[in-house]
């Protein structure tokens, strides 16, 4: 490895630290004395002319690793295949939450803000491409020290310090577990490689020692998820945030995670990787040892989906604020997700057969691909409803239920945007929300896993029946309901643009799904 | 070209949407001429389709990985719903000429329901189905809570928390289905032929039929219907009644009977005299024959009797259904057509003609009002409209419930004889609600007759008058001359009785 | 005139002629008068186009939907014909004592025309569906005729009737239906040859298994309650009473006669091994209406409700007759042949002559309502032959027929049925006489405290019948002589049909 391979493959993250530091300059140095808006304008034009040039350096990237060491010691990052395409997604969130920014009023510090998202995008970057412990831990704790800072930002909020405080609290331990968990793993295996850790367990089989390493793992990735149960800081911080500071939370700090699980499963227990032909171990020693191993991690991943998919969703029901309704739904929603990194033949003993060969594991590709499919598009619709939620704030002062009465009559377009969206989150065609659940279910019921996947996708699918409660509630108030105040809602040209625009995406990717897909199926 | 139902309903929903608020002129004219349209094209497709057997409008790859085409096709099964949704969409649009109250956005819900109706009854591909069967879910929802009466919003709920559940648990049988065929395509005609194992077709039989049959009003599913027909605006009872109920009796038999015919076969063993799922719902259905009948005739509320008058007739559907054989189902594809149109009528008497000028459905209100000579038009309406839904011979239901019985006879003679008990209180339950709403016998007062030349009933505008004349004249029509439908069924079902989307 | 579809003319007659009259305001009457007229004229030419043997003609016959085994297919043979006739008569006199409709006339003949064409749809159609839809429709114009002109207790009359009828036909349909799915056929030219070969109990069997004594039993509902047999009855006195005086003309002179027909064309073809089976319970049920009938008329005070429930009793001598013809025939056993030809041919003759008697009966009550301001009791009157003997001889004619005085149409029938009946059944016939002598005391009764007796205050002044009404009443009446004094006017016609029916019947 040298430093020119360093640089191409961090390309992305370098391009936003640059950005970083240009908005820095221009908004601390030359426009110290100007307008709020004109600064803003200016901040967020330039951070989100840093994700476009970062955007396009990730396409240019092909598939390639970059590796520590000559040969054996496995890769530090990844670039290409879903890398890319998850990058791809983080940036285009970070570029819409940064155009959310118009016409905040929650802090002065315009620069600083653009800087710390920038900075925690480039940490979710690096989140995607990690291939190595360490690198894993660094990207994640850029991303989350980046979180909690976002979510103090508003100073005159009460409710913004205390979500920031629980949120760093509970952030800090959790980090401290993964790092303690990723620290057995190093012992037991003497790599941080995650092919390599996933190669030399295989060998040496399992042990009480690993898998006290991997829930401690899961609670610190749980955490960064929401997952039930490490979901207790969720609710608070997506009330308490600014709102461009929790659209941030929602959707590319979820992205990243979850490219990170991906990650995580492709490499330990979907596939038998690593060099399989070394060593002189035969190819059935291996696998032989691969199933004793490593698709038991995936029944704690199924237990956590089970438990997010009902108390999110049950939660969610008794909700009067908004936020915290989009809270709930969103724990309910990575249930549903988890639930296709979880799902494995091995429950039905099918993985066991003799039968071994590599063909015989491609099907998880497609599940992956569908993870992926449902997280980008999941994120771009919460971008959408938190910024219908901050202008509904904005004009009415809270983000209560009742705030929503009559929107249809004070601005017909934001009402149009919400129902898109929300009849989305529900899952309703031809919305992308139900092509993503639908296209998840199936990968996931067309691995054959038996009846323990197959009860879960029934009850996902029950719960999504439950969520068109409180989402028709929020609905029910902005259409169906005497208005308290009829006075129009003011939203800045430039937002409703951006909203409509991720309507229209919604819209257009529901009734063409493929129109994604296809990217994400090409790796 | 039927396709084009379809298109022009959610053009027409769109452009409603889109017109300036607080004309209403215009928003009606639209709906009309796009319901009208929509009618036309109906009308044209079954005439065109006359001898044809199924044909294929449309094939597009939509996600070529998982084997789901945009793929629309007409048998003689969809035409004539298409035709039946045509009527119910321009008698709709007619009965709601008088909506003031956000009259754009009225009929643009009322137009995307439409589109999603027609959607659902032309598609041949699984996936397409539900994407239609879905989206007419939200339309409903917003038409009775935004313009409905009674405890609307606790009954727009309640639809549409039921409507979903029932699709949830068709998605369910969706994924299964697509899974254990081998995840190669979501054509309905596909999946017939992918020959699931029995044991699959044993659990997914009954779970797609129940998620179906929710929408269809089965017992002990049927609650949100009275409620919802109740809540809903007339025009929006009209199509809960006349369409979207054979939404769920359609799916029934298009998917669960079409994909999962060995759902059907008995079980080898029994419990309580029920041997198998066809037992068991025949048995569902004639207790909600019966038990809607029964309910019907104790009622207070108008709205309410023909509210379960709709769960009896549907019970009808079901036990069609499930008789298998050639007669008793084309009975159950005639009667979903005919209740249809004479659902339609009943609300549209009941809901636009007689409670926009009395503001009253109690029937002892009614009573007081000797609307026999203060509104003769709706008196005769609803005898002829109660004729035909009595069953009494020369209109649609008479034929329709006669094959159902013929079928039942095949089937299980005492179904006959249970259904038969349902007909005699359909009668009873009828003819009490025609005399205490229109022709009762409560003496004048001499108060009475003052009040009512103080506040004189509005007259009867051209659009009832109009509404009407169409729906009792269809009926009239098939009850008379039922070839003209016949014809275009039976080859459909002996089709579908083959083997299943052919 | 081969090629006019007569049958069809007929039953359209009436329908454009209730169209007009329902936008005809004050002329309706006029209009109804005309096409009651037309409509008479077309049955008498109908009546003279028979077939010499007896069998079905005038046929019409178009598929309509042959998958359900429905066809246009209509033909009358004697007994249809007649039926026509009486129908069309009968009409022809509820339209003419329907002289002061005040409250919509245009509805109310529309209605009765409507109904008139139900009977004739129901008496001219040979196939199940075309039947039933003529029998089940024919009620919706009587019910809003007795509901909207009747009496002051109409609208449970209206009711009960209504609904009570429609209980009966569900049964009637469903058992039929069976016969359907065992035949593929709803004609009843097609099963009434299938059942005199027994085929069709085999077929009933093989497809349904030995259902066929329930479907006889639910047919038999159906017009058990029509007829009405006792004790199904309990609709009629109600119905008859509360009804306008010109609609119970109609009730009780053609559409009774529904009931009766059908269990002629449909019962006893089909059904005939069953019935023949329960033969001993349905003449009970046979004779119980004789003579339940005539008691109960003896105990009214209401004249209407006298002449119901003896309408009940004439109708119970059809039965009588219908159900004791039904024992397993020979060939050679002529005496046997002969006594049920004579019942048969006394059953369709009463039919016809109480239809015409009980008709010209109601019309009577209806002028002594109308001129005495609605009193209609038995006791109301006394002494009219005085102030009106026209009136008092013309109804006494028509009193006498009712008992069965012979040289009056009410004997022949009740002769015919009695000698039949009698070597059939002797017992039935012996209880049966009981009716006749009650009978005769109520119409003694009727005419002693009618037309003899003092007169009472309220019946000074009593105007006897005007010339209009005697032009209207003086043909029933003639008829009713002729028929009394020359009965072969009729059973030339008939005898043929009763003897092709005995011969296609199988017990």
């Amino acid at each position: 490895m040298n430093y020119a391979d360093l640089f191409r493959v961090t390309l992305p993250e370098t391009v936003l630290e640059i950005a970083v530091l240009l908005v820095l300059v221009v908004d601390l140095g030359f426009l110290r004395k100007a307008a709020l808006n004109v600064r803003l304008a200016a901040a967020a034009a330039l951070g989100v002319a840093g994700c476009v040039v970062s955007l396009a350096a990730v396409q240019l990237e092909g598939v390639s690793w970059l590796r520590f060491g000559a040969g054996g010691d496995g890769a530090l990052l990844a670039t290409g295949g879903f890398t890319s395409v998850a990058q791809s997604g983080i940036l285009v969130l970070t570029a819409l939450t940064l155009v959310l920014l118009f016409d905040s009023l929650f802090t002065r510090h315009i620069g600083e803000f653009v800087a710390v998202v920038l900075m925690a995008a480039a940490g979710g970057l690096l989140i995607a491409a990690a291939q190595d412990l360490l690198v894993i831990f660094i990207g994640l704790e850029l991303l989350s020290l980046g979180l909690y800072i976002l979510t103090a930002f508003a100073k005159s909020s009460g409710k913004s310090a205390e979500a920031a405080m629980k949120y760093y609290l509970f952030g800090g331990m959790s980090a401290a577990f993964l790092l303690f968990g990723f620290s057995y793993l190093y012992g037991l295996t003497g790599t941080t490689n995650l092919a390599l850790i996933q190669y030399r367990m295989t060998l040496s089989g399992p042990s009480p020692l690993f898998y006290v390493a991997w829930i401690l793992v899961v609670a610190g990735l749980g955490f960064k998820i929401a997952v039930v149960p490490f979901h207790l800081w969720a609710p608070d911080t997506y009330e308490g945030a600014p709102a461009p500071a929790a659209a941030f939370i929602a959707s590319v700090s979820k992205v990243a995670s979850f490219a990170l699980l991906i990650t995580l499963a492709m490499n330990w227990w979907l596939r038998p990787g690593g060099d399989l032909a070394a060593d002189g171990h035969t190819l059935e020693q291996l696998l032989r040892g691969y199933y004793r191993t490593w698709p038991q991690l995936a029944i704690v991943l199924l237990v956590a989906s089970a438990a997010s998919m009902v108390v999110g969703n049950l939660a969610a029901l008794a909700q009067s604020s908004v936020r915290r309704l989009l809270a709930y739904s969103a724990i309910a929603h990575v249930g549903y997700i988890l639930l296709g990194l979880a799902a494995h033949p091995v429950f039905t003993g099918q993985g066991t057969a003799v039968a071994f060969n590599a063909d015989s594991f491609f099907p998880e590709l497609h599940t992956m691909g569908a993870v992926l499919f449902y997280v980008l598009t999941y994120a771009l619709t919460t971008v959408g409803a938190f910024g219908v939620v901050a202008v509904v704030e904005r004009s009415t002062g809270t983000d209560k239920l009742d705030s929503f009465l009559g929107l249809h009559k004070r601005n017909p377009l934001l009402a149009a945007v919400l129902l898109v969206l929300f009849l989305s989150l529900a899952g309703i065609p031809p919305l992308v929300g139900f092509w993503a659940k639908f296209n998840l279910f199936a990968a996931v019921l067309s691995l054959h896993g038996g009846a323990i996947p197959f009860s879960l996708v029934c009850l996902a699918i029950a719960m999504s029946a439950v969520s068109l409660f409180y989402y028709l509630q929020v609905l029910k108030r902005a259409y169906v309901m005497q208005p308290v105040s009829e006075s129009r809602i003011e939203v800045h040209p430039i937002t409703t643009l951006v909203l409509l625009a991720i309507a229209a995406a919604v819209v257009l990717v529901g009734c063409f799904p493929t129109l994604l897909g296809a990217r994400i199926e090409g790796f | 070209m039927l396709a084009w139902t379809i298109y022009l309903s959610f053009a027409g929903a769109l452009l409603e949407a889109l017109l300036p608020k607080g004309k209403s002129a215009p928003a009606r004219w639209m709906a009309l001429a796009v319901a009208v349209a929509g009618l036309a094209i109906g009308v044209a497709g079954f005439a065109a389709g006359i001898g044809q057997g199924r044909v294929t409008l449309i094939d597009l790859p939509w996600v070529p990985a998982m084997g789901i085409h945009y793929l629309l096709a007409a048998d003689g099964i969809s035409r004539v719903l298409v035709l039946l949704t045509g009527l119910a969409a321009v008698a709709g649009v007619l009965f709601s000429w008088n909506i003031e109250l956000r009259t754009n956005e009225f009929f643009a819900f009322f137009l995307a329901l439409i589109g999603g109706v027609y959607g659902v009854f032309l598609s041949f591909d699984l996936f397409l189905l539900f994407v239609f069967y879905e989206i007419a879910i939200v339309p409903k929802y917003f038409l009775i809570a935004i313009w409905g009466s009674t405890r609307r919003e606790y009954a727009a709920m309640k639809l549409a928390l039921y409507s979903f559940v029932g699709s949830a648990m068709v998605l369910i049988g969706l994924l299964a289905a697509y899974a254990a065929s081998g995840s190669q395509s979501t054509g309905l005609v596909a999946l017939a032929h992918a020959h699931l194992p029995v044991s699959s077709q044993m659990w997914l039989f009954p779970l797609v039929f129940v998620g179906f049959g929710i929408l269809a009003g089965m017992w002990p599913f049927h609650t949100w219907a009275p409620t919802g027909h109740v809540a809903a605006p007339t025009a929006a009872s009209m199509l809960l009644a006349g369409v979207v109920m054979k939404l769920g009796a359609y799916g029934c038999l298009r998917v669960a009977i079409g994909l999962f015919p060995h759902g059907l076969d008995p079980w080898g063993f029994s419990i309580i005299g029920l041997a198998s799922w066809r037992d068991v719902f025949a048995l569902l259905a004639i207790i909600g024959i019966v038990y809607g009948a029964l309910v019907a005739l104790a009622q207070t509320d108008f709205k309410f009797v023909i509210g379960y008058s709709s769960v009896s007739h549907m019970g009808f559907v079901l036990l069609g259904l499930v008789t298998l054989n050639q007669i008793g189902m084309t009975g159950a594809v005639l009667q979903m057509f005919s209740h249809g149109i004479i659902a339609g009528l009943l609300f549209a008497i009941v809901g636009r003609i007689v409670y926009e000028r009395t503001h009253t459905r109690q029937l002892a209100e009614l009573e007081t009002m000797h609307l026999s000579r203060r509104l003769p038009f709706a008196s005769w309406a609803f005898v002829i409209a109660g004729i035909a839904s009595m069953g009494l011979p020369g209109f649609s239901g008479f034929v329709a419930e006669l094959q159902v019985l013929i079928g039942a006879w095949i089937a299980k003679p005492w179904w006959t004889l249970a259904a038969g008990v349902g007909i005699v209180v359909g009668v009873a339950y009828t003819w009490r609600a025609l005399q205490k709403a229109f022709f009762s016998d409560t003496p004048q007062t001499a108060h009475g007759l003052e009040q009512e030349h103080a506040h004189p009933f509005a007259a009867i505008t051209w659009p009832e008058v109009t509404g009407t004349v169409l729906l009792a004249g269809v009926s009239l029509v098939v009850g008379l001359y039922p070839r003209i439908l016949l014809d275009t069924i039976e080859p459909a079902v002996r089709a579908l009785l083959a083997g299943g989307g052919q | 005139m081969s090629g006019l579809p007569v049958l069809t003319l007929l039953t359209l007659v009436p329908l454009i002629g209730a169209a007009i009259a329902l936008f005809s305001g004050k002329h309706a009457r006029g209009v109804a008068i005309l096409t009651t007229g037309a409509s008479v004229a077309l049955a008498l030419l109908i009546w003279t186009q028979l077939p010499a043997n007896g069998s079905i003609g005038l046929v019409e016959l178009h598929p309509w939907a042959p998958s359900l085994g429905i066809d246009y297919h209509l033909g009358v043979d004697g007994l249809g014909a007649l039926m026509l006739v009486l129908s069309a008569i009968v009409t022809l006199m509820s339209v003419d004592a329907a002289h002061r409709v005040h409250h919509q006339p245009g509805l109310y003949f529309a209605l009765v025309l409507t109904l008139e064409a139900g009977l004739f749809g129901s008496f001219t159609a040979l196939n199940f569906f075309h039947w039933f839809l003529f029998w089940e429709l024919s009620l919706i114009p009587a019910f809003f005729l007795i509901k909207l002109w009747g009496g002051a207790r109409r609208g449970p009359a209206a009711t009960q009737f209504f609904v009570y009828t429609m209980a009966g036909s569900v049964a009637l349909l469903i058992a039929f239906l069976a016969v359907f799915v065992a035949t593929h056929s709803m004609d009843f030219a097609q099963l009434t040859a299938l059942a005199s070969t027994g085929a069709l109990e085999q077929l009933v069997t093989a497809h349904l298994g030995p259902v066929m004594p329930w479907l006889a039993i639910g047919v038999l509902a159906g017009f058990a309650v029509k007829v009405p047999i006792f004790p199904f009855h309990t609709w009629l006195p109600a119905a008859y009473s509360e009804a306008p005086s010109p609609v119970t003309m109609l009730l009780t002179g053609a559409m009774s006669k529904m009931g009766v027909y059908g269990l002629l064309r449909i019962a006893l073809p089909l059904f005939g091994p069953q019935i023949a089976a329960m033969r001993t319970p349905l003449l009970v049920l046979a004779v119980a209406t004789v003579v339940m009938g005539a008691w109960a008329s003896a105990a009214q005070k209401d004249l209407k409700r006298v002449f119901a429930y003896s309408s009940i009793n004439h109708l119970g001598y059809c039965l009588l007759g219908i159900f004791a013809i039904a024992v397993p025939m020979n060939a050679w056993d002529t005496a046997q042949a002969a006594s049920q030809a004579a019942a048969l041919n006394g059953v369709i003759l009463q039919m016809f002559n109480h239809g015409i008697t009980a008709a010209a009966l109601f019309w009577f009550v209806a002028l002594l309502q109308q001129r005495t301001g609605g009193h209609r009791g038995i006791d109301d009157f006394g002494g009219l032959r005085k102030p009106a003997p026209v009136f008092a001889g013309l109804m006494g004619i028509a009193l006498f027929s009712s008992l069965g005085l012979p040289g009056l149409n009410g004997f022949v029938g009740e002769f015919l049925i009695f000698r039949g009946v009698f070597s059939l059944s002797w017992i039935a016939s012996t209880v049966s006489i009981l009716g006749l002598l009650v009978t005769a005391a109520v119409i003694l009764t009727v005419i002693q405290k009618v037309f003899a007796g003092p007169l009472p205050a309220h019946c000074e002044g009593f105007p006897d019948l005007h010339t209009g009404e005697r032009l209207a009443l003086a043909p029933v009446i003639a008829l009713m002589l002729l028929i009394g004094l020359l009965p072969q006017l009729i059973v030339n016609s008939v005898n043929p049909t009763v003897q092709y029916l005995l011969a296609h019947w199988r017990f």
